[in-house]
């Protein structure tokens, strides 16, 4: 096992190498002088001399990816344009709704998808598996703006159950410590924030989740189909083993490896692409702070926060190919 | 090792289900937690939350740029000289009186005694010279309103005594006192500023009725009472917290569901079912801007005047306005709204009329019409709710008299860009007055030594821009009212633009809420409001 993550951990050197490369360039595509771009067409000639000589631009590329990377090893994003702050800093809280929230829609969006998927292929053709993959379809094809306002329309003005937007209650906030809400409430021991806090996540984790709940439910039914057609399902069954560890020991075992790859890639889309659940229930996450990057021509803040979603989204593929391997030894020796 | 990944398996399973009873629990909670929450809501009916669109960018008002940010500056900080409740007349404000030299160079002001920052320290003469002096010497894209409003113009700021204070000018500068008023000239405590340097913007202090307590970005900034503000019984509030909430309707579902108290950016298709609930209530800001569709006068056909002048036959604003605006505008025929003083009402506008358009494409020499790019705004503002609707509208418009319009749309940043370079055939645009004076309109976006920033139709005319000028340098306030409503005759006659609408922004609050006063500017004093 130890050879084996240490040699998907080497393997990532590369994908790492080129994916800052790609963001290294990404700005230099864009037409025009950048430090032109960044400062607008009433910038004076000296300005924009200064702020190139500041940015590196005036060095050959190969130098100025040098000192990128040098910077990035040493965990400096360099400095907004718009709020002149360390981009390593100013990105935690934002990352950190972002984490929170993907989370928890990626968590309901596993619970209900897998067990919806395993329950379908159990009663193949039955009502339950009808109902289940209609829903999923329309789950796919959901637009999320318009589910977004209908559950703010249903849940918050209708029945007043849950608030509309936001992550905490305003007039009682919570302190900051982690950025993670959930965690913060637990450790100042404030459950009457928690409270609020979870009520807040209710909404958006739903609207994101949509989707990939239905695509892991969806995937879940077909490999769990195969596996359950195979020879060792019937001998389990044979053997006069109950339901339950048939299904969840045996099958599930067997056709997880394709559902934690959904899981893996659907998480890493959630992280940076969950703008249009941010915007509607004016989540505070990493892609609204890029998007509004993007609107201001803060071009540091676009790149750096590109690069730490694609970041992560290799982290997270990484921790699913070492689960693939703990989960199905068979992999690990090809 | 084959038995410990099923134990941990089965771990796994168990750990989902303990969750799942875990959620289960909590949704239970929630009708019981109700009872408490109005327990808290009542705690709070001194707090106002207001939802807007966007987060604040700076809160030093000297280098914001932006309008959500001055909202919020408006209540921290005061400008020597204030705007009236609901227009741009001259208040006062820190300072109490003002005269100047009749050569129009040197202004010199009574300032209020007595007040403190909230720092502590005192407000006086030598602060004001501060803050002036840091924004001249300051470099150009930092301190942006200053360099476009008084560029080089003061030469000096002089401190007579500990409240008097004169400014000495290379020329004279007409808006001077209306520059003043606006809210990037706001005062700030020159302690604060030496002692947060370059986080200035995120620790503001100055002397308004609200002390700045947090800021989250892209999610809220809260502010407390001043509790030593100098207008006694101000502010009624004990504190306001401004959330960001970038899409209108959800914005609007916040306020209906009670979870802000107030709102801007409501939709003129939503300002009915505002209208339609009793415990909400709608606001109208009085209008300070234009809404046009540029007709860039270098390119193809619309170099002619004629051409130029047969577009504009061509609008049926009033269809627009009932359509977009939910009749909460009026037809432009100014470049200019008309609560700025210098407006010229002696103006008749190009009169809705096909046929009329037809005859001067005719005369123009194109009977058969041709084609053109029409550039919507792909966000929306409130002087334009749904540019990609009015672009249609317009579009079908042109279409009757005979010209193609293809409609064309880029990404924000990117439409302004190749708009500025001239690169749009015709184009929808708006803008907001700064300080209500008429050279905020009619300099900025028509005037030849705009091309390249404001002026994005390149209208060049040398009469205009040599009345435009006059008017700049004239203190005498009546000559120069006499000088733009001159300038509004000619620039109709050139139909650089086809004049929309000049629209009034809804806003949205709950029934309760008294003293609220939609500023035109877009920057409300919020120290009058209350709950009843």
């Amino acid at each position: 096992m130890l050879t084996y993550t240490v040699k998907r951990i080497f393997s990532l050197i590369p994908v790492l190498l080129g994916l800052s490369l790609v963001v290294f360039f990404m700005i230099r595509a864009i037409p025009g002088d950048p430090a032109q771009l960044i400062l607008g067409q009433l910038a004076t000639k000296e300005a924009v001399e200064a702020l190139t000589k500041q940015l590196g631009l005036d060095q050959p590329w190969f130098v100025q990816y040098f000192h990128y990377v040098g910077n990035l090893l040493t965990g400096d994003l360099g400095e907004s344009l718009r709020t002149k702050a360390p981009i390593s800093e100013e990105m935690v809280p934002y990352l950190m709704a972002t984490i929170e929230l993907s989370f928890c829609a990626m968590f309901v969006a596993v619970v209900i998808g897998v067990n919806a998927g395993i329950i379908s292929a159990w009663f193949q053709n039955s009502w339950f598996d009808y109902v289940a993959m209609v829903l999923a379809l329309i789950g796919v094809s959901m637009p999320i703006f318009w589910l977004g306002l209908m559950e703010q329309w249903v849940f918050a003005i209708n029945l007043d159950w849950l608030p509309t937007s936001g992550r905490e209650e305003v007039r009682n906030p919570v302190t900051a410590i982690t950025n993670i809400y959930i965690i913060d409430t637990i450790i100042q021991g404030r459950t009457d924030q928690l409270v609020e806090v979870i009520k807040h996540l209710v909404l958006p984790s739903l609207a994101l989740a949509t989707i990939p709940m239905a695509i892991i439910a969806r995937i879940t039914r077909s490999t769990m189909l195969e596996v359950m057609r195979s020879d060792f399902i019937r001998t389990a069954r044979a053997k006069g083993l109950k339901m339950f560890w048939v299904v969840y020991k045996h099958s599930l075992k067997n056709a997880i490896i394709p559902v934690l790859t959904i899981i893996g890639l659907q998480t890493g889309l959630l992280l940076g692409g969950a703008i249009l659940t941010e915007t509607i229930f004016s989540w505070p996450g990493i892609g609204r702070y890029i998007y509004e990057a993007i609107g201001y021509r803060d071009y540091p803040v676009v790149q750096s926060g590109v690069l730490v979603i694609a970041f992560i989204f290799v982290m997270i593929n990484l921790i699913i190919d070492l689960l693939y391997a703990a989960i199905d030894p068979r992999i690990k020796y090809h | 090792m084959k038995k410990r990944t099923s134990l941990m398996f089965l771990a796994f399973i168990l750990m989902l289900s303990l969750a799942l009873v875990g959620c289960s629990k909590n949704t239970a909670n929630e009708s019981s937690s109700e009872g408490e929450g109005s327990g808290s809501e009542e705690a709070s009916v001194d707090t106002l939350v207001f939802g807007r669109g966007g987060d604040s960018v700076s809160l030093d008002p000297a280098t914001a740029t932006d309008g959500e940010s001055f909202k919020v500056t408006k209540n921290i900080f005061e400008t020597l000289i204030e705007f009236g409740e609901q227009d741009t007349e001259l208040a006062p404000g820190l300072a109490t009186e003002w005269t100047n030299s009749e050569d129009g160079l040197t202004y010199t002001l009574k300032l209020r005694e007595g007040i403190k920052f909230h720092d502590g320290t005192d407000f006086n003469a030598e602060a004001v010279k501060f803050n002036f002096d840091r924004w001249a010497s300051g470099d150009k894209e930092q301190y942006y309103y200053y360099n476009s409003q008084f560029g080089d113009r003061i030469k000096e700021v002089k401190v007579v005594d500990d409240y008097t204070v004169e400014f000495v000018l290379n020329s004279p500068l007409a808006p001077f006192y209306k520059n003043l008023a606006m809210s990037p000239f706001a005062i700030a405590s020159p302690a604060a500023i030496e002692e947060h340097g370059d986080k200035f913007l995120e620790n503001p202090v100055g002397t308004g009725p609200f002390v700045f307590k947090e800021w989250k970005r892209n999610d809220r900034i809260t502010i407390v009472k001043n509790e030593e503000y100098w207008q006694e019984g101000l502010p009624k509030l004990n504190q306001v917290i401004f959330r960001a909430i970038p899409d209108n309707s959800a914005r609007l579902n916040a306020l209906s569901s009670g979870e802000v108290d107030l709102i801007d950016g409501v939709n003129f298709s939503d300002v009915g079912t505002v209208e339609a609930n009793a415990d909400l209530q709608t606001f109208y800001r009085p209008s300070l801007n234009v809404a046009y569709l540029g007709l860039t006068s270098t390119r193809g056909p619309l170099k002619e005047k004629l051409v130029r002048q047969a577009l504009n036959y061509a609008v049926d604003k009033e269809a627009l306005i009932d359509a977009f605006y939910a009749g909460a505008a009026e037809p432009a025929k100014n470049p200019m709204p008309p609560v700025v003083a210098g407006y010229n009402d002696d103006v008749v506008d190009y009169e809705y009329d096909p046929e009329k358009a037809k005859e001067l494409l005719k005369e123009a020499g194109y009977e058969n019409g041709f084609e053109m790019e029409l550039w919507a705004m792909p966000v929306a503002r409130p002087y334009m709710p749904d540019g990609q609707k009015v672009a249609e509208a317009l579009q079908a418009n042109f279409e009757a008299i005979g010209v193609k319009a293809k409609i064309v749309t880029y990404e924000w940043g990117t439409y302004l860009d190749k708009a500025r370079l001239g690169e749009a055939d015709t184009f929808l645009l708006g803008w907001t007055g700064d300080n209500g004076d008429a050279d905020n309109f009619l300099y900025v976006l028509l005037d030849q030594d705009s091309i390249g920033s404001n002026n994005y139709s390149y209208y060049q005319n040398q009469e205009v821009h040599d009345l435009l000028v006059a008017a700049q340098t004239t203190a005498d306030q009546a000559e120069r009212e006499k000088l733009y409503k001159e300038a509004q005759v000619l620039i109709k006659e050139d139909a650089p633009w086809i004049p929309l609408v000049h629209s009034q922004p809804a806003l949205a609050g709950k029934a309760n809420i008294t003293g609220f006063l939609p500023h035109p500017t877009g920057s409300d004093v919020l120290s009058t409001v209350e709950f009843k």
